[in-house]
């Protein structure tokens, strides 16, 4: 059975040669800039942290929603960083499983003593592409129990969606042809903050 | 990853994936819903021509929990009473569409024949054969071993960390054991010291160049020693031979040509109170099973609080799926 076109990887973009080929599209003031507007889009649109869970995908979803979960707490009283925040492994859910070398799984896990239902989750990845990752975190999403409702933040929408999918919260749209490849980098996996397009014939 | 048919096939971060892949495999064991749809599609066939109860059960349960179709296949009741061989019944499982074969047999070598001969393209996975190998059984006692003596503070499951600094101890019949002979080669490859303990009519021709210790003392090994873990072997007395019947009778009963009685072995070689005392505080006790209460464990050590039998039939399952997860998830054309 087959499962769409092959596409290159979605979510965390290939890692293409040295750090600084292809065009710097964000840099480390507007990737925080970016991440103080979507917590206050969080919080505005939810009416508080009360129900909020933020997941985020392994690897760089993780340390996005870590942020969220931080500038969420700054201004928001009551509301515990730690409280708002894990992660949600999809990799045993993707459906491109057997087009690619084996993936290493990564962890699952809810703040002590949360589970996801009647909360509002707020998924956080690094890039929106074919939106193939984010099916198969609802699939992963619906394991663990159900959630009130499911919102959808990410850093980057590069478009090519191959999935009836869209993000509630958008760092940047940034529209690209299929031959580049979008590379996230953050502070905490890579050392540094930037996202770069390379690739293609810019 | 393309088979697994031996321990010592594995390299330590060869080893430390799998058993992180199981951590997280055993993370998903706890929650409401267990199962997984990772191999959806995919179809693992049991064949087993040896008696199993908790490898075969632990298999199908591991391949059940990642959404595979299983195929359980035992020697009695199928054409192979009737005389059928191994490349026949493989040929027909290749025609059936297997992608795994997870193979027990009695005689050493049977799973490397069947992933060598060329009759199955299906990745092939030991599950015992002969008095050879059973390297998922070393896994779950690797992976047991980590959870309860590498956890650190802030990593309680031990992941990405070896068995470096632990001493293990592998306790009864050696001779016979092939989770003794995959232990010793993946425990030492982790990094773990092993000492195998034994009477001298029960340790294998050749042991001096296993990379491990051996002792015919248990008393001196638990006193002197101090393990930090005691495996004890179940005693295979149907490997043993002698009379059929008396083989395949009550391990309480008769002597073999190895031991003049059971209740001399249990003397010495035994693990009971008296020596489940004498390890130290956090040393832990496992068992493969199946266990000959009485002989080679005693109930008091078995059902005690150290024991952590129960707990490795539970790891075997995310062990197991770990296996399957890395031989089945992944693209065919890596496969090397």
């Amino acid at each position: 059975m087959s499962s769409g076109p092959a596409v290159p990887t979605p979510g965390p973009a290939v890692p293409a040669g040295d750090d600084h080929e292809g065009t710097e599209v964000l840099g480390p003031a507007e990737v925080n800039r970016s991440l103080t507007r979507i917590a206050h889009e969080i919080l505005e649109r939810s009416k508080g942290a009360d129900d909020l869970l933020l997941l985020g995908i392994p690897t760089r979803g993780l340390p996005l929603a870590r942020r969220l979960a931080q500038r969420i707490a700054e201004v928001e009283p009551g509301a515990d960083a730690e409280r708002l925040v894990g992660s949600l492994d999809v990799t045993m859910y993707r459906d491109d499983l057997h087009r690619h070398p084996t993936r290493s799984i990564g962890a699952t896990e809810l703040p002590p003593g949360r589970s996801v239902d009647d909360r509002v989750v707020v998924l956080v990845d690094d890039v929106l592409f074919s939106g193939r990752t984010v099916r198969a975190a609802l699939d992963a999403l619906n394991d663990l129990g159900r959630p009130r409702s499911v919102q959808l933040a990410v850093l980057v929408d590069r478009g090519h969606r191959e999935l009836p999918i869209r993000a509630d919260y958008v760092g940047k749209n940034l529209p690209t042809s299929l031959a580049e490849q979008v590379r996230v980098r953050l502070a905490e996996t890579d050392g540094v903050d930037s996202v770069r397009i390379t690739g293609g014939a810019r | 990853m393309r088979h697994l048919l031996s321990a010592s096939d594995l390299d330590r971060d060869a080893a430390v994936a799998i058993l992180d892949t199981a951590a997280q495999m055993a993370a998903t064991q706890s929650r409401e819903i267990k199962k997984l749809p990772t191999l959806r599609g995919r179809t693992v066939v049991n064949l087993f021509f040896e008696d199993s109860t908790r490898t075969r059960i632990s298999f199908e349960a591991a391949a059940k929990r990642l959404s595979a179709d299983v195929i359980n296949f035992a020697a009695k009741g199928s054409s192979v009473s009737k005389g059928e061989s191994l490349k026949d019944t493989a040929l027909t499982l290749q025609a059936m569409g297997a992608d795994a074969v997870v193979v027990r047999h009695h005689a050493s070598g049977a799973p490397h024949r069947l992933a060598h001969a060329g009759w199955v393209d299906a990745a092939v996975v030991n599950a015992g054969d002969g008095t050879h190998q059973h390297p998922t059984q070393a896994l779950l006692d690797a992976f047991t071993l980590r959870r309860h003596l590498v956890r650190t503070a802030d990593e309680p499951e031990g992941v990405g960390r070896d068995l470096t600094g632990t001493h293990v101890a592998i306790v009864g019949d050696v001779l016979h054991s092939r989770v003794a002979r995959s232990n010793v080669a993946l425990l030492t490859t982790l990094g773990a010291r092993v000492t195998l303990v034994a009477p001298p009519t029960l340790v294998p021709v050749g042991v001096e160049a296993w990379p491990c210790a051996v002792s015919y003392h248990l008393d001196e090994v638990i006193a002197d020693q101090q393990p930090d873990a005691i495996m004890m072997l179940r005693v295979q007395r149907e490997r043993m031979g002698g009379s059929g019947e008396q083989a395949a009778g009550s391990a309480r009963h008769g002597a073999t040509g190895f031991f003049p009685s059971p209740l001399e072995y249990t003397r010495t070689f035994g693990l009971d109170a008296r020596r489940l005392r004498m390890l130290p505080e956090h040393a832990i006790v496992l068992h493969p099973g199946p266990m000959n209460r009485g002989l080679e464990i005693s109930a008091d050590a078995a059902d005690s609080d150290r024991a952590v039998i129960v707990e490795q039939v539970a790891n075997g399952v995310a062990v197991r799926m770990a296996v399957l997860y890395l031989l089945l998830a992944g693209e065919r054309e890596t496969w090397g």
